[in-house]
């Protein structure tokens, strides 16, 4: 096949593509006259939050849709003109890659030698070295679906990769991925662009990964708002970013007030400091920025990746509502009494110990976060806290209340927002409202008022009769967070809150959580999101159902931190900690 | 042209079969429903009037009417009880502890040898309309017997209609079994085909597999058959326990030849193949395909086919429905093949029939089935 003069260096050429679905009667367009090109060679990342278009464009270079109108062009092939000769030139990994989960791994392998036709002579050879790249050797028996998330994820790689493809798709391939194996996937996608000449082309919603990538394409609702060397965008914001910390004042009263402050882009808790983007041109000092406050000063960071996105999505009317700080808290949090006492906390299944001798107590006012991979235990531990879950054994103590005895009692203090944020779909914000605070026994005067709290408080009033189904992700999750606040909970349960929502929602969903703590509601918050341990005052890391690490984010992080890793960041730490687990046989 | 099977369609028909080793809920759907099915309805599904207790009110006891009785007596599927009077055998029958009221009046050994013959009066209890119908159909053909009976020896012509014994021509036994059991077969392959593959290619959507395999170089036609074929057999192998029990098990006759049975079963097993398809091309979940499979092809087959309810007495408009279910023409061949025999005249217009409908159900899956998500 003779390379397209025009598209002959480009691996994937894509060329004014517009795709829309029909949604519930609706046109919903998901990609808006996309133009971008894709180099030969290295990894390219497609970068953008849930929703901006990143599958739909895989799946349109895929051949897996077809575009309303423009053209796309894979190593010269124009995939709508025949989408079988570049499905058989590429290999794709969808974000849920079709392992047969009935088939053994070497199974699951044939099957895809069959499906690209490779010659039964030369499967030996690739099978080795594919089995060595993804350390499935000592599996190749074992059935698919009994692997765990990380392998599966590394046997759909290598499914993908029976015969060498010239182009690599993966959407999201580290989504839902534990730390350390994201870290070994990345590994093996580096082997592949160096040692097979491979062209990849990745997408995440993990800003960190663009950091790896040799060049990006950053989406925004179904547009392209940048493209280039990720080092180079970085580099764009130097000298904008900062560490502050002020003598006195707590962080979450600080990164209030610097969120607020007209100079900042944005301002996120990191450790016990505020990590602070200024806007372009404005003074970089503590006195320009935050006149009101005296003690605090600035020390220049070096800038993330995630700075430049952020700024370039503030360019794109993604305007963060500012919220007014919250007043000072009274007390600080040590004085506080426990409102969460977990101790020798053990669930079992079988002989299956989902959760082994957890024990923990959360203080007032506190955000309290539970870390850990898909599997850890979080979720029992969490079901376990809510009353839904018996436990095995050990005691549990929610707001003064045995959850053994008045499960119910206890219930009525507790605020609880679950994964899938549980709204009906078919009803309207309003009637969402009314339904959830009617549940939780609220009437009358009471439950107007409460109502109208929740519309004023989390902007919704102008959505009141919109179906929560059509909402927006990050206003869907606004109305849950309203929902579970109803009834003015002591204690809120956020189960994964921020999953899925873009980097703007989740900064604006914590800020309302940090105004929460500051008025003494307890939080306890699970997350396999890393970073977000950075808001939590204390966190505990799980792995197989065991604690690995309690204690607050600096002093985690600073178990980690080596000569060669004087910085180390929340991930590396909690990589660190399950690697020094798994010679006591904990992570396998 | 040589038909070369590729390697990869060798590959996903092999995965296909370990798939099924693998996951016994396929296995169960193919052969342990048909096993349950088959004496649920074998055993415990019986359109059959047996030891039916009819009271039997003789207002003025005569020679003749004894004879009558006595043969009602020695019928199976009576239990005559004598009555006094027509105003106890109301009562009785009010009470249900009887299902019918044979009324011999008066006049009834006069009437019945003048010319014209004698009417017998007969009450039914309708509250359960289909045995009451059943029971109606036995004590008309009893009195047929016994009136043809009585003509023989006398040599007098027989008077009164024959049209009831047409009933029983192909199952001179009586036995709804006989006639149940082969349009049972039909149901079960109806389950077998359509809601197995319905089922099967939804899994595949929901566990995002079929999204790997479509950006593999496989054709969709590949994909189509991988799908077809190891079906098609699980189907048949389905379609023989149900024979085997049919025939040993439940001593239903089979009276045409095996191998038209399993032409026939083969073409019809294509039609349940491509709604099976085509329903998985619309519902790309299991609860929804198993669903829609329900609805659309397992009652059909089991209201409309014939194998239960006659089509015949079908009003009109439902009655022209039924020409789309394919089952009703499988049924029709499995009933002739089973209690007739090889009657071609039935044989073959059915058998065009379920040739369309597997080229039309087969065409439109293929049709409607894109390897694209959109």
């Amino acid at each position: 096949m003779a390379p397209n003069p025009e598209t002959g260096t480009a691996a994937i050429a894509i060329e004014a593509v517009v795709k829309r679905f029909r949604e519930r009667g609706r046109d919903v367009p998901a990609l808006k006259a996309l133009t971008a090109t894709v180099q030969r060679g290295g990894v390219t990342g497609l970068i953008g939050p849930d929703g901006a278009g990143k599958t739909t464009l895989m799946r349109l270079i895929a051949g897996l849709l077809r575009p309303d109108s423009g053209r796309i062009t894979v190593l010269g092939i124009d995939v709508r003109a025949d989408p079988l000769a570049v499905q058989g030139t590429i290999g794709y990994m969808p974000q849920r890659f079709g392992l047969y989960e009935d088939l053994t791994v070497r199974e699951n392998l044939d099957l895809y030698a069959d499906l690209h036709d490779v010659d039964p002579a030369g499967r030996p050879a690739r099978y080795a070295e594919l089995l060595h790249m993804t350390g499935l050797g000592p599996f190749t028996a074992r059935l698919a679906g009994k692997l765990s998330g990380g392998m599966k994820q590394k046997l759909g790689l290598a499914c993908t990769l029976v015969r060498a493809p010239a182009l690599l798709l993966l959407d999201e391939p580290t989504v839902g991925v534990d730390p350390v194996s994201r870290r070994e996937l990345w590994q093996i996608i580096d082997t592949l662009t160096r040692t097979e000449g491979m062209t990849v082309l990745l997408s995440t919603a993990y800003l960190d990964e663009a950091e790896r990538c040799r060049s990006v394409l950053l989406m925004h609702e179904g547009q392209l708002v940048g493209d280039g060397d990720p080092k180079q965008r970085t580099e764009t914001m130097r000298g904008r970013s900062f560490h502050v910390d002020a003598e006195g004042t707590g962080r979450r009263r600080l990164q209030a007030l610097l969120a607020a402050a007209p100079g900042v882009l944005d301002a996120v808790i990191q450790g016990s400091r505020v990590r602070i983007v200024t806007r372009p041109g404005a003074a970089a000092t503590a006195a320009a920025l935050l006149p009101t406050l005296p003690g605090a000063h600035l020390v220049a960071v070096p800038p993330r990746f995630e700075d430049s996105f952020i700024d370039l999505l503030s360019e794109h009317g993604a305007a963060q509502t500012k919220l007014a700080a919250p007043p000072p808290s009274v007390g600080t949090a040590k004085d506080e009494p426990d409102e969460i006492v977990v101790d020798g906390l053990t669930r079992r299944f079988g002989d299956f110990y989902a959760v082994k001798d957890v024990s923990f107590r959360v203080r007032r006012g506190e955000i309290f976060g539970l870390l850990g991979a898909n599997g850890a235990g979080k979720s029992t531990t969490f079901r376990m806290l809510c009353g839904l879950l018996p436990p095995s054994a050990g005691t549990l103590r929610v707001a003064g209340v045995d959850l053994r005895v008045a499960a119910a009692a206890a219930r009525a203090r507790i605020g609880y927002m679950a994964q899938r944020f549980s709204l009906y779909g078919d009803l309207s914000v309003m009637q969402n409202l009314r339904f959830i605070s009617a549940a939780y026994g609220l009437s009358g005067q009471r439950q107007r008022e409460r109502i109208g709290w929740a519309l004023e408080e989390f902007e919704l009033a102008g959505l009141a009769d919109a179906t929560s189904r059509d909402l927006p992700l990050g206003y869907k999750q606004r109305l849950a967070l309203a929902a579970a606040l109803m009834h003015a909970p002591d204690i809120l349960f956020l189960d994964e809150p921020t999953s899925g929502v873009d980097p703007l929602a989740r900064r604006e969903f914590w800020r309302r959580i940090n105004g929460l703590a500051e008025a003494g509601v307890t939080v306890l918050v699970t997350t396999h999101f890393m970073e977000e341990a950075e808001y939590c005052d204390r966190l505990l890391i799980m792995a197989q159902g065991q604690v690995l690490a309690e204690g607050s984010s600096d002093s985690v992080k600073a178990r980690a931190r080596s000569a060669t890793l004087p910085e180390p960041s929340m991930e590396d730490a909690f990589i660190a900690l399950v690697e020094a687990a798994a010679p006591r046989g904990i992570a396998a | 042209m040589s038909v070369r099977i590729s390697r990869r369609l060798r590959g996903l028909v092999h995965k296909e079969f370990v798939q099924i080793r693998r996951d016994p809920s396929s296995l169960a759907i193919a052969f342990l429903l048909p096993t349950l099915l088959l004496l649920l309805f074998g055993y415990g599904v019986s359109l059959d009037a047996h030891h039916v207790r009819v009271g039997v009110v003789v207002t003025q006891p005569t020679a003749e009417t004894a004879s009558f009785t006595s043969h009602l007596q020695h019928s199976p599927y009576f239990a005559p009880v004598a009555l006094p009077d027509i105003q106890a055998a109301e009562r009785a029958i009010g009470r249900r502890e009887i299902s019918a009221i044979l009324w011999l009046r008066e006049d009834f050994t006069r009437k019945l040898l003048a010319p014209g013959g004698a009417p017998i009066g007969v009450m039914l209890d309708g509250v359960d309309a289909n045995t009451a119908r059943i029971v109606e159909a036995y004590l008309q053909q009893t009195w047929q017997t016994w009136l043809a009976a009585r003509a023989a020896e006398s040599g007098a012509p027989i008077p009164g209609a024959l049209a009831v014994t047409s009933r029983v021509w192909f199952n001179p036994a009586v036995q709804s079994r006989d006639y149940l059991v082969p349009g049972l077969i039909a149901v079960i392959m109806t389950l077998t085909g359509a809601l197995l593959t319905a089922l099967v290619i939804a899994r595949e959507w929901e566990r995002g597999t079929l999204e790997a395999l479509m950006v593999t170089p496989v054709s969709l036609r590949e994909i189509i058959i991988s799908k077809l074929a190891p079906y098609f057999v699980l189907g048949m192998g389905g379609m023989a326990v149900s024979v085997a029990m049919a025939v040993w098990l439940f001593d239903v006759p089979l009276r045409g030849s095996f191998a038209v049975l399993v032409l026939a079963a083969s073409l019809f097993m294509g039609a349940a193949l491509g709604m099976g398809l085509l329903i998985s091309s619309v519902a790309r979940n299991q609860f929804v395909a198993g669903q829609i499979a329900i609805i659309v092809t397992f009652l059909p087959a089991f209201i409309l086919s014939g194998f239960i309810f006659d089509i015949g007495s079908m009003p009109e408009p439902i009655r022209l429905f039924t020409y789309l279910v394919a089952a009703r023409y499988f049924v029709a061949i499995l009933q002739s093949v089973f209690l007739a025999g090889d009657v071609w005249s039935v044989i073959l217009p059915n058998a065009a029939a379920l040739v369309v409908m597997a080229a039309i159900f087969l065409g439109l899956a293929r049709l409607v089935t894109r390897k694209r998500l959109d």
